[in-house]
This record gives C-alpha cells, sequence and structure tokens, in this order.
C-alpha cells in the first residue's frame, strides 16, 4: 500500500487537508480509528470565527483578541496568518454547503462568543462541528477519498530521518500493514482522555502526540490544558459556551452574578481560563452548590433557546432531565481542549522532514495559554488546508522510503508480546488512576505540590502500562488491544503534560499557579518543549524557545 | 441502582455468521446511568472482550445504535431507569438489517453506500462573485432537521422496507437526498428528484409504517422527508410512476366511490402499457378468483360517499 501523502484522523484538520490534497491531484488517504463523521470535531457546539471585512471587521481586531486571550503566548505571525485567512476559510465552508445561520438580508449571522467583544463568530445552531463535518465528509464523497476507516495508526515509519509512512492496524480484522508515502499528516486530535472527567470523547487519547513525541518532534506547551468553564458534573458533558454569548449567566448560590467581580467588562465572556479560575474561586469559597455554580438562561425564553441552542436543550434534559427555559443548570469548570501540541511552523510541518501536523493536536501556536471559543474550528481548516498544500510542495522532491518489511515485523513482534503477557491489571484501571492523578494534579489551579503529585503518579503509570495484560486474544475488533495501545499513548502524553507545568516557574493563562501567581514576562515570554530524552532519569528533557512577538507588546491582561 | 443486562454476543472466531449466545450481567450503577455507561462499565470491569463502538457520550457523534429491548436506541442518551423492569432483563442486541462484525458492532458498509448513491453532496451551478450565496435564514433553518442526522443507523436498523428488500435507499439516505433537494443553493434539484423517482428502491418503496420516526433519537422524522420528497417529485412534472399512478388512482376511486377499488388501483398503477406487470397482475387475479377473493370488478359507492366527495373539493380548494 503507497500513496503520496497520508492523513492521520478524519476530522476538520484531516478532512480539510485531504480535500485540499484531492484538489492538488494527489494520492492521499485517510487513516482514521473511526469513521470520518464519528470523529469529535462533532462536538464543537457554538461556532467558528472569522473577522469578515466585507462587514467592517477587521482581521486586526481578531489577532489581538487571540493574542489577548492566549496571554500573549501565542505566536503573533501564526496568528496573524489564521485571522487574515479566516474570512476565506469560513465562506468556503459556506459554500461547500454548511447551512450556517443567516440574518434577514440573506447573509451569514453571527454571535458573540469569549474573550471578544465583537460577534463574529458564525454558527449553525448549537451543531456547528457537527454540521461542518458532515459537510467536509460529503466533499469527501464528492472528491472519492479514499478512507482506511477503523484502521489504527501504531507507529509511524521514520527512515534516514524522513517520514516515509506509518504502520497501521485493521481494526476489522486485525492485520497489521505498512502504508508507505512521501508525507503523514497528523490531524489526529486532542488527549482529554488524559484526565478525568473531560468533555472529550473516548476516542481522544492523544494518539498523534505520541506518535510525534516519540519520533522526535517536541511537544510544545503542554502544560497549557483548558478548562471550559461550563461543563455538567459526573459526566463532564459540554454545555457551549454559545449559551453565554447568547446572553446566559452564571450565578453562584447566592443567586449573584459573580463574574461583575472578576471581569467587569466581558462578563460570563472573560477568556475561558478567567471563567473557570473565578467560577472555582466561588466554589472554593463556599458560594458554589455541591461542586458547581449555576448557569442560567431562563430570561432567554423557551423559543429562543430551542432555535438557537436546540442541542443544549437537548442535552440538559436528556442527561440531567433539567428543562433550560425553567431551571438554571450547575455547571463546573472541566477539561476541554490542550493548546498545546506537535510544534509545526505556519504550514504544519514539523522538525521531522516529511511529517506535518495539523488540529488540536498540533501547536503554530495560535492559542497559546488559553484558546478563545470558535478559535478551534478556525485552527483545523486554515492550518489543515496550509500543511496539504505544504506537504503537497514536499514530496516533489522526496522518494518513497525502502519497502522493507522490518518496520512491520517489530511492530508485529510488540503486539505479539503484548497479547501473549499473563495475567495482569487491565488498561482500564491503569487509564482511570492516571486520569483522576492528572485532574487533581494539573487542575484549573495548581501549585508545586500538586504537580509533583501528579509526576509520581505518572512515574507510578509509567511501571505498570509494560505489565498491562489484553484479555481479548482475538483479532477482530479487539478493542482490549485498541485501548491498551491508547494507554501507552496516554501515558507519554501525561508525563509531557506534568514534566512542561513544573518546568514553566509563573502563572500565564490555563497555567495558573498558587504559588507563583504572577505572569513573568521578563523570563518566561517563552514556550516550553517537551523532548523525548532515554540520557533523563525521566525519559523526558524540556527545553524553551522564544515567543514570536510582532506588533503587540504584552501588557497587562484585563476583561 | 441494580439493572440486570442481557447482551447479544457474536464472535466471528469461532461462530458462524448469524450464530450468537447471550450473556447476563447484573449491575449495580449510579442511578443516572445510561445504558452506554453499563456497556462501558462491563467492558472495563467485568467482560473486556465485549465489543461496541462508542465515542462521544453526548447524542453526537452517532456511534453507539444499538437495538435495547428490541428497538434501535442511541445507547448514550438512553437512560437506564427508562429501560430496566421488573419483568426481565434489559436486553442489548446489534443494529438490525446490517451484518454483525461482533458482539454489538454491526458493518454499516451498504449504509454508507447508500448515502453515497443520492449524490451526498451540493452541486451549486456556479458561485458568487464573492462572499457567500444569500439565502433566507428560514430556509437554512429549515434543512435543520435533516443536518440534526448523525448517520447513527437506528432508522435503517428498525425500517420494515429494509429487511425484506435490501434495494430499498433507506430513510437515513433519503433524508440526506432531501437536505439537497430542499436546499436553495442546489442547481441539480430535478436531476435529483427524476432519479429518486425513478431509481430501484427509491422514494416510492417506503411503506409509511413510521417506525423510522419512532426510532430517530435526533428527530429527523425520515419518512416525513421521503413524503416531502414525493411531493415535490409530482411538482416538479415525475408523474410516470407507479408511485404517482398509485396515488392518483387511489385518490380517484376514494373521491368517486367513497372506497377503494382494488382491482382498478392495482391495473392502474401499473400503467395500462406496462405489458409484464399486467400479465403478473392478471395471474393474480386469476389464483384470486380460485380462491374467491378477487375483490368486485365495479365497486358498489360507499354510504355517504358525496360528503367523502366534498371533502376533496374543500381540502383542494384550501391547498389551492
Amino acid at each position: 500500500m503507497q500513496h503520496d501523502i497520508i492523513i492521520i484522523g478524519a476530522g476538520l484538520a484531516g478532512l480539510r487537508a485531504a480535500v485540499e490534497a484531492t484538489r492538488l491531484g494527489l494520492d492521499v488517504a485517510v487513516i482514521s480509528k473511526v469513521h470520518p463523521v464519528r470523529s469529535h470535531s462533532n462536538a464543537a457546539q457554538g461556532g467558528i470565527n472569522a473577522p469578515l471585512t466585507d462587514r467592517g471587521d477587521d482581521w486586526e481586531g481578531h489577532a489581538l483578541d487571540t493574542i489577548k486571550g492566549s496571554d500573549y503566548l501565542a505566536d503573533q505571525d501564526a496568528v496573524e496568518i489564521m485571522s487574515r485567512e479566516a474570512g476565506d476559510a469560513v465562506i468556503e465552508l459556506e459554500r461547500m454547503g454548511v447551512i450556517f445561520s443567516r440574518g434577514d438580508d440573506g447573509r451569514l449571522g453571527t454571535r458573540r462568543f469569549g474573550g471578544q467583544l465583537v460577534a463574529r463568530t458564525f454558527f449553525v445552531g448549537a451543531i456547528t462541528g457537527s454540521a461542518i463535518l458532515h459537510v467536509l465528509y460529503e466533499q469527501a464523497l464528492k472528491h472519492n477519498l479514499n478512507v482506511y476507516e477503523e484502521w489504527f495508526v501504531s507507529d509511524l515509519v521514520i527512515e534516514d530521518g524522513r517520514c516515509v509512512g506509518v504502520v497501521a492496524l485493521d481494526i476489522k480484522t486485525g492485520e497489521l500493514h505498512t502504508i508507505w508515502s512521501k508525507a503523514v499528516v497528523i490531524a489526529s486530535g486532542g488527549a482529554g482522555r488524559v484526565f478525568e472527567p473531560s468533555t472529550n470523547a473516548l476516542i481522544c487519547t492523544g494518539d498523534g502526540l505520541a506518535l510525534a513525541w516519540r519520533a522526535g518532534v517536541p511537544l510544545m506547551d503542554m502544560e497549557m490544558v483548558q478548562y471550559h468553564p461550563t461543563t455538567l458534573a459526573r459526566t463532564g458533558i459540554l454545555l457551549s459556551e454559545a449559551a453565554r454569548g447568547e446572553g446566559a449567566y452564571l450565578l453562584n448560590s447566592e443567586g449573584e452574578r459573580f463574574m461583575q467581580t472578576y471581569a467587569p467588562e466581558y462578563l460570563e465572556l472573560a477568556s475561558r481560563d478567567v471563567v473557570s479560575r473565578s467560577e472555582q474561586t466561588e466554589i472554593n469559597e463556599g458560594r458554589g452548590i455541591d461542586g458547581n455554580v449555576l448557569l442560567d438562561l431562563r430570561h432567554l425564553g423557551r423559543e429562543f433557546i430551542e432555535d438557537r441552542l436546540g442541542y443544549l436543550q437537548e442535552v440538559a434534559v436528556e442527561f440531567l432531565g433539567i428543562d433550560l427555559a425553567e431551571q438554571p443548570v450547575p455547571v463546573r469548570p472541566g477539561v476541554h481542549y490542550i493548546m498545546g501540541g506537535i510544534k509545526t511552523d505556519v504550514d504544519g510541518a514539523t522538525v521531522v522532514p516529511g511529517l506535518y501536523a495539523a488540529g488540536e493536536c498540533a501547536n503554530v501556536s495560535v492559542h497559546g495559554a488559553n484558546r478563545l471559543g470558535a478559535n478551534s474550528l478556525l485552527d483545523t481548516v486554515v492550518f489543515g488546508r496550509r500543511a496539504a498544500t505544504h506537504a503537497g510542495e514536499f514530496i516533489k522532491s522526496v522518494e518513497h522510503g525502502s519497502g522493507s518489511v522490518e518496520h512491520l515485523e517489530a511492530e508485529r513482534t510488540r503486539i505479539q508480546d503484548l497479547l501473549g503477557r499473563p495475567n495482569g491489571e487491565g488498561w482500564a484501571t491503569v487509564r482511570n488512576y492516571m486520569a483522576e492523578e492528572m485532574t487533581r494534579g494539573i487542575g484549573v489551579f495548581r501549585d508545586e505540590d500538586s504537580m509533583q503529585g501528579a509526576k509520581r503518579a505518572i512515574a507510578e503509570v509509567e511501571e505498570r502500562v509494560p505489565r498491562i495484560a489484553v484479555r481479548d486474544k482475538g483479532k477482530v475488533f479487539n478493542t482490549d488491544l485498541i485501548f491498551t495501545l491508547e494507554m501507552e499513548f496516554m501515558a507519554d502524553v501525561a508525563k509531557t503534560i506534568v514534566h512542561s507545568a513544573l518546568a514553566r516557574k509563573e502563572s500565564r493563562g490555563a497555567h495558573f499557579r498558587t504559588d507563583i501567581t504572577e505572569r513573568d514576562d521578563a523570563n518566561w515570554l517563552k514556550h516550553t518543549l517537551a523532548y523525548v530524552d532515554d540520557g533523563q532519569q525521566d525519559g523526558i528533557r524540556v527545553e524553551t524557545s522564544d515567543v514570536t512577538i510582532t506588533k503587540w507588546e504584552p501588557v497587562q491582561r484585563v476583561y | 441502582m441494580q439493572a440486570n443486562l442481557k447482551v447479544k454476543r457474536h464472535n466471528p472466531e469461532t461462530m458462524n455468521p448469524g450464530d450468537s449466545n447471550w450473556d447476563e450481567f447484573d449491575l449495580d450503577l449510579h442511578p443516572q446511568s445510561t445504558v452506554l455507561d453499563a456497556l462501558i462499565h462491563v467492558r472495563e470491569e467485568v467482560d473486556p472482550t465485549l465489543a461496541l463502538r462508542c465515542a462521544c457520550r453526548a447524542s453526537i457523534c452517532g456511534s453507539c445504535g444499538m437495538r435495547v429491548n428490541g428497538e434501535a436506541k442511541l445507547v448514550c442518551k438512553t437512560r437506564l431507569a427508562e429501560v430496566v423492569s421488573d419483568d426481565g432483563p434489559v436486553v442489548i442486541e446489534p443494529m438490525g438489517n446490517q451484518p454483525v462484525i461482533k458482539d454489538l458492532v454491526v458493518s454499516l458498509d451498504s449504509f454508507f453506500d447508500k448515502v453515497r448513491q443520492v449524490d451526498a453532496y451540493l452541486q451549486p451551478e456556479s458561485e458568487p462573485d464573492s462572499g457567500e450565496f444569500i439565502a433566507s435564514n428560514d430556509s437554512m433553518v429549515n434543512l435543520l432537521t435533516a443536518m440534526n442526522c448523525i448517520m447513527c443507523g437506528a432508522c435503517v436498523s428498525d425500517c420494515t422496507v429494509l429487511e425484506v428488500d435490501s434495494k430499498f435507499i433507506g430513510p437515513a439516505a433519503l433524508a440526506k437526498a432531501w437536505r439537497f433537494v430542499e436546499d436553495p443553493r442546489d442547481d441539480v434539484r430535478s436531476e435529483r428528484l427524476r432519479e429518486l423517482n425513478e431509481q430501484d428502491g427509491g422514494i416510492w418503496d417506503c411503506t409509511r409504517c413510521f417506525k423510522c420516526v419512532e426510532v430517530c433519537p435526533k428527530d429527523v422524522a425520515p419518512m416525513q422527508r421521503i413524503m416531502e420528497l414525493r411531493e415535490a417529485a409530482i411538482e416538479d412534472g415525475n408523474r410516470n410512476t407507479p408511485g404517482y399512478r398509485h396515488t392518483n388512482s387511489f385518490s380517484k376511486s376514494v373521491r368517486k366511490h367513497g372506497r377503494l377499488d382494488e382491482t382498478r388501483l392495482a391495473v392502474e398503477s401499473a400503467g395500462l402499457t406496462n405489458v409484464p406487470r399486467l400479465i403478473d397482475l392478471a395471474e393474480i387475479g386469476l389464483r384470486s378468483v380460485m380462491k374467491g377473493k378477487l375483490p368486485p370488478l365495479r365497486p358498489h359507492k360507499a354510504e355517504g360517499h358525496e360528503k367523502i366527495k366534498s371533502l376533496f373539493d374543500g381540502s383542494e380548494g384550501e391547498s389551492g
């Protein structure tokens, strides 16, 4: 099996990259462990940001909001590209068939989102991600895109320092294959399952992050984990920021709109890190309700809620038995997104020739220390397209890999060993332990002690992972095996998060240390870069690099 | 809460296709648990060989369609409390009308082949010089019904037509087709309607059993979309089909006689020039005669048929 370009992942970034590669006339294949329409891009609810210049908005406004939202950790050259290309990207999605909400003039309508005073978020009810994903899938059908559905990539093939393909397991048959390509784009999404609870799907296990890391690519700013302000207790299910964008209030147990204290101008629509910290402070100081605050939509009225926020109502009714028009809903901060990721340049390229990344697994960096709501979808389509374009250029000057069976045999042996292990604990026991310890140690608030606790837990996890027993010995749809391989990926990702967090000796964006509460631009206007390093005791080395500042000098961040 | 789960198992490596056995699991779970929570609990704590698909846990990815107590459901949004009973265990089976791969995992290949069959992508003749297509918000909101479809396969699982005719395009793909037919930005509406009208397994093969409307977890109401496609196809001039002739003959007969003229309906639906079909019908007619079951060739008028006629006139006046 051989293609010009392989794309790992079939969410928004992966499909957008694939559509672009197809348009360039390349032989492209998408490999995804789930069918494309099951990808987690589905879960994005609220919308996609774009400053549309033909209706009075300007890209610089969006760029500044994004940079301020990032607590000045985003690379400003990358943000500039995203903001400039946003308008075309959204218009293109509309032309492909996305049924965006419209105004009375028949043109695209907007709603407000967090960290921005301008309404520039384009949306489809509260199912924006799903609506875009399904349209990109339609485009994939139109272009007869080659998709390896339910194939799990277990390793990258690196020859002479260059990425020349992947080894992947066909989940339906249990057979391993090498698939060769001149370039690989990782678009495999986030890693929320490293924590518990999280808003993320069970498939968000950081596979691509670990694959790149093992291949020697640094993971950048991994300590930057976003806690979304409005998630449901116990399950972690997300209630979109669109609720607050459309005017919902956050209330404490006294019935006060407490955001008036923390963010007098932006109120509930301050950036997510700020709102999550405010909620957690209310809860910690005794003004919560069973560890929650309340999200109140009642004043918006039933008709408005059902028209503009229908999916939220569905979730509240189905999962909590709460009618949003009648009753406020208890919410709390929950793990939602990882700003950190595979370090790439603005064209998606990593330090390994032939290896690209885009979307949540990548870090360009446009989100820095805190991502603005509705910027993630934008990131996927802008940088998914760019990664495909540049991978398309790259492959013109290289040949295919060796065709050797060596990689396949090594991987086959590794998996046989795994299946042959005697009885031991299952992957779930280790995963649940790791995830709870990560949430405890790397929370909305963290300090040296909590992070050291997480570090010890992850060291323990690393010892337990090689002893996990796969109890299903079958070949067909052996999810016990797949989840064990995912567990190995998650352990790597967790380690990079913990060590990067310990390295950053300041508070910035989502990384808020109660023992060092100030931002330190003099020493820490820097990215953290986590590398595999077998010479170190924990097998990891964290370096730093400067943030790219173009025209927006860091100032104090006030909402 | 206590729950007893009875799960249908199929291991393709040790069983013949179609064979299965049942496993029961006694569980003690949080009172708000969903059926999916229960299955995940089984997979993580009791039997790691249990195969099922699931991802988002929030009714948006469409992975976890399966049958619960005989009806297709999205198990992440089905609370255990709604399906447990004192009469017996909660019975979990794979979805119907689709081949089982392992346990609760079915192949959706034919599902997606049928989505492909309806050319499920927007086909505008040209694009605006700049900016987006201009369209009313109402026209876009209208499409939301179908765009809410998450392709879980529940409607296909329980479709009574697919059970006997695998060629039927089916509720999900037809709802998807409707989405493009109704999209003001699409420029091949007539071609789409003509094909859906003429194609084997197209819009006229639905028997209006309502099953897809009942089981759809996202209120897409596929059958309703199919009925709208029929009306749109007729309005667009597609009248030379058994489907249209059947509809027409049906209403003519009821209007005239106040009851159905079954013989005429059969003949008119086939079409007076459709010789092979008429020969088929003659055979059926002959067999009916032999068994004394042939409906009267000239139906008696029903009592109060004048009133029925006036109802027809009235409703046509309204819609006209």
